[in-house]
């Protein structure tokens, strides 16, 4: 494939996650307002809470630093190469060698790391107390990540993202395996406390000694928090479509043709809101674990993700 | 007993006797050993000479008694009781704020109701108090106690809260995410309201009585016309008796119903919260058509209760029985479960050293409503008092759960005419002066009592009102300990104390 059509297409990823990010949450808030008996806001809320806060003045505490200036756009940024060099939409992105299993987790932790920083700038007790939850966790999720991919890297020989999803498209039948399950289920649940979702983190409360991701940026207001909020939703849907490109690739495209681009970007919103409504859903019926037990299950999808690389040397 | 003081009868099984501050201590160490508690304590300025009334209550039977202590206006100085009673110690220090009665040999003498800018030395309940003075910045920092070691750090919260509450200042000193010590710092709201009443007729009292806590207008209501006909010496009928009763658990209803949702939301379970959602606008309609305001005001009057139209108690249970399948799902959720088993427990010792009340009393082991111990209403088979021993989240969540259940029923008995009435012909000196009159009724959060003084010309000359919050607040720090950061709001709502009805 030509360069320009590889950039094209990693173009298209960004795009495809930058403006469908929001919708993708909006998809899910309204999921969850249904399922409980409330009517929801609509599909285009995230949207409009985004266009309001753009349209409000910048502010920033007394006493913080550039440090806290500096977090929502290294988070914004992160996020956007991510969703540039992943496997989401083709395998083809001229920044292949970036799409390594460790650089883009990596990547993804330089944003939640940023943040954190930022917290802690503020020196307020909410930022710092928002701040070290959020480290414990993301100290506890990032070799579950690792591992969990690890596991489906080894059958291929390759960390690279591209060539993981390229192999398992050339053949399908190696997916159906005890690896999958193990490292799918240790992946999820990382996937499930790093973007701060039910169990782990509850993303509606208002209770700010409760919090974690919202404590972290309680600080923020107008355009730098519509930054954070729309960094959130694009990691989200990121997590999302790494998942579902790598335990179901088919769709993604190979081939730099417009044709197959096109299918391929629609087989990826499909995929990326399947899974958005099952979390969603799903949620409904969780509550918020006590944050002492978060360890715990956190350390059980950890033993799943070992058990998966286990697994995976023995069996292939 | 030293000194036996002569105890005349002033109102429904109530007795008064007027000692000197010398025989304070005794007279009250012999009440508290014979079973009373201290329900209420009231400064008044009487002019010539400030006076202190003591109200002690107990139970089984109904029994109320009064110690008037005068005292010189010049040097007002009573001995403290906080040695033998923590809520008395509680009510010395926001009489020493309100009136500058001091209280000798109190373990705590600091400011509890004054506000941070109020000037020292003014006293807002005095006659001679004047316009409130001008704001400023008079005394000093809050003294919060420092917490120190390694790791130890606090985390300020407030007054300004993220949701609509009211304002309340909590400071955490956590060593990691546990919680080491806690001060609620509360009275940033002080309305001047028990000076609101006087100079009002008791009629016109009512609208204040109905508004001292928004969501608790029939508990202050009926408490406050209680204590006027205790005065007057009105009688009610047995109608308007029952029909008080309906709107007491009427109030009861709506607010644990919310209290449910709102506890299942804190731990993120927000489906329950939308249910409970639905069934409290259930209930805030029939109040409604019950008495033309949604959080049933406007009909307890003094002497008097009339609804619109009864409830029907059909649809009432079915309400029930929905609520009761809402708590089922609810604790079925086996995280919804470990998230309220044996958070912030308050033991029974605790719960009865501090002078708890209501749910939160009821949840610890101690068996008290105001209900049984001081009728008002008829009382029927339906009526249980029901008690938990944990005295954890789940022990109040299961409790007000329960309550719904025993509310509801009680709503049909009453409505049928059934249970005992609570009249009766209570002995009365003619032409005692100042009358007055004491009110006791379980509202939804425990034990409310008014406590009022009736003029020669009928006007109200005082109200002392005491909402349960008052006795509660102290007990949410204590429960709290060993508990972590993220549980606060949990166990908060658990509690749900008033502000309002606390910061008077």
């Amino acid at each position: 494939m030509s360069v320009i059509g590889g950039v094209a297409a990693a173009g298209l990823q960004v795009l495809a996650v930058g403006a469908g990010a929001p919708l993708l949450i909006g998809v899910m808030r309204q999921v969850r307002a249904r399922l409980e008996g409330r009517v929801g806001a609509g599909v285009g809320q995230p949207w409009r809470d985004l266009r309001k806060l753009m349209r409000k003045e910048p502010l920033s505490p007394r006493g913080t630093s550039e440090v806290f200036r500096i977090a929502p756009l290294i988070l914004v940024a992160t996020t956007l190469i991510v969703a540039a060099v992943v496997p989401l939409v083709t395998t083809a992105s001229p920044l292949d060698s970036v799409a390594d299993l460790f650089a883009v987790v990596a990547l993804l932790t330089l944003g939640a790391v940023a943040l954190a920083l930022a917290g802690i700038d503020t020196g307020t007790a909410f930022g710092g107390m928002g701040a070290s939850r959020e480290m414990t966790i993301v100290a506890l999720v990032e070799p579950t990540l690792l591992l969990a991919v690890l596991a489906v890297s080894v059958r291929v020989g390759s960390t690279n993202l591209s060539q993981i999803v390229t192999s398992t498209l050339d053949d399908p039948a190696r997916v159906i395996s005890p690896v999958t399950v193990l490292a799918a289920t240790a992946l999820a649940v990382a996937i499930i406390a790093e973007t701060g979702r039910l169990p782990v983190d509850n993303p509606s409360t208002h209770l700010e000694l409760t919090m974690v991701h919202e404590a972290m940026v309680l600080e923020y207001a107008g355009p730098d928090l519509a930054l954070v909020e729309w960094a959130s939703a694009m990691r989200l849907t990121v997590f999302l479509g790494l998942f579902a490109g790598l335990f179901a690739p088919w769709g993604i495209a190979t081939s730099g043709s417009v044709a197959a681009l096109a299918v391929a970007l629609v087989v990826f919103m499909i995929k990326v809101a399947v899974l958005g409504v099952a979390l969603a859903a799903g949620e409904v019926f969780l509550a918020k674990l006590r944050l002492f037990r978060v360890p715990e299950l956190l350390a059980g999808s950890f033993v799943f993700a070992l058990l998966a690389v286990v697994a995976s040397f023995f069996l292939a | 007993m030293i000194n036996d003081p002569v105890r005349l009868p002033v109102g429904h099984r109530r007795s008064a006797s007027t000692i000197t501050p010398d025989d304070l201590l005794a007279t009250a160490a012999d009440l508290l050993a014979d079973g009373f508690r201290v329900a209420l304590v009231a400064g008044h300025d009487d002019g010539e000479q400030l006076r202190v009334v003591y109200l002690f209550t107990a139970a089984d039977p109904d029994r109320r008694v009064e110690l008037h202590v005068p005292l010189d206006a010049a040097h007002p100085h009573v001995p403290s009781l906080a040695g033998l009673s923590f809520p008395a110690g509680r009510f010395e220090r926001e009489m020493h704020d309100l009136f500058g009665v001091v209280p000798e040999h109190h373990p705590l003498p600091r400011r509890l109701v004054r506000h941070f800018h109020w000037p020292r030395g003014w006293y807002p309940m005095r006659h001679d108090a004047g316009e409130p003075p001008e704001f400023g910045d008079v005394d000093g920092p809050y003294d919060f106690r420092a917490v120190e070691g390694p790791g130890v750090y606090e985390i300020p919260v407030g007054p300004v809260h993220a949701g609509l509450i009211e304002p309340g200042h909590f400071r955490f000193s956590v060593v990691g995410e546990t919680i080491l010590n806690l001060k609620a710092r509360l009275w940033f709201v002080h309305k001047g309201l028990e000076k609101l009443f006087h100079g009002r007729t008791p009629d016109d009292a009512v609208e204040l009585a109905e508004r001292i806590s928004g969501d608790t207008a029939v508990g202050h209501t009926l408490a406050f016309c209680l204590a006027v006909e205790d005065a007057l010496g009105l009688t009610v009928s047995a109608e308007a008796q029952a029909a008080r009763g309906v709107l007491l658990e009427l109030e009861r209803l709506y607010n644990h119903v919310t209290d449910i949702g709102a506890l299942c939301n804190d731990v993120g379970y927000g489906i329950i919260n939308a249910q409970t959602g639905r069934v409290r606008e259930q209930l805030l309609r029939i109040n409604e058509t019950v008495t033309g305001h949604r959080l049933l005001r406007g009909a307890i009057r003094p002497g008097d209760t009339t609804l619109r139209r009864p409830p029907d108690p059909g649809v009432l249970a079915g309400i029930a029985a929905d609520v009761a399948e809402i708590v089922d799902l609810a604790l079925a959720q086996s995280v919804v479960r470990e998230r309220f088993t044996a958070t912030a427990i308050l033991t029974r010792a605790q719960a009865r050293d501090i002078g708890t009340l209501g749910y939160v009393a009821r949840a610890s082991g101690l068996d008290t409503d105001a209900r049984r111990d001081h009728p008002s209403s008829p009382l029927g088979p339906a009526f249980a008092v029901h008690t938990e021993t944990g005295g954890d989240v789940l022990a109040r969540f299961t409790v007000r759960a329960t309550e719904v259940q025993t509310s509801a029923r009680v709503i049909a008995e009453l409505l049928t005419g059934a249970g005992e009435s609570a009249t009766e012909a209570s002995p009365r000196p003619a032409g005692t002066v100042p009358a007055s009159g004491v009110g006791i009724a379980e509202g939804w959060r425990g034990t409310i009592v008014h406590r009022v003084e009736l003029g020669p010309d009928g006007r109200l000359s005082r109200v002392k009102v005491v909402d349960p919050s008052f006795f509660n607040w102290p007990a949410l720090p204590v429960a709290l300990t060993d508990t972590i950061v993220p549980d606060f709001p949990l166990v908060n709502k658990s509690f749900n104390l008033s502000y309002a009805g606390n910061d008077l």
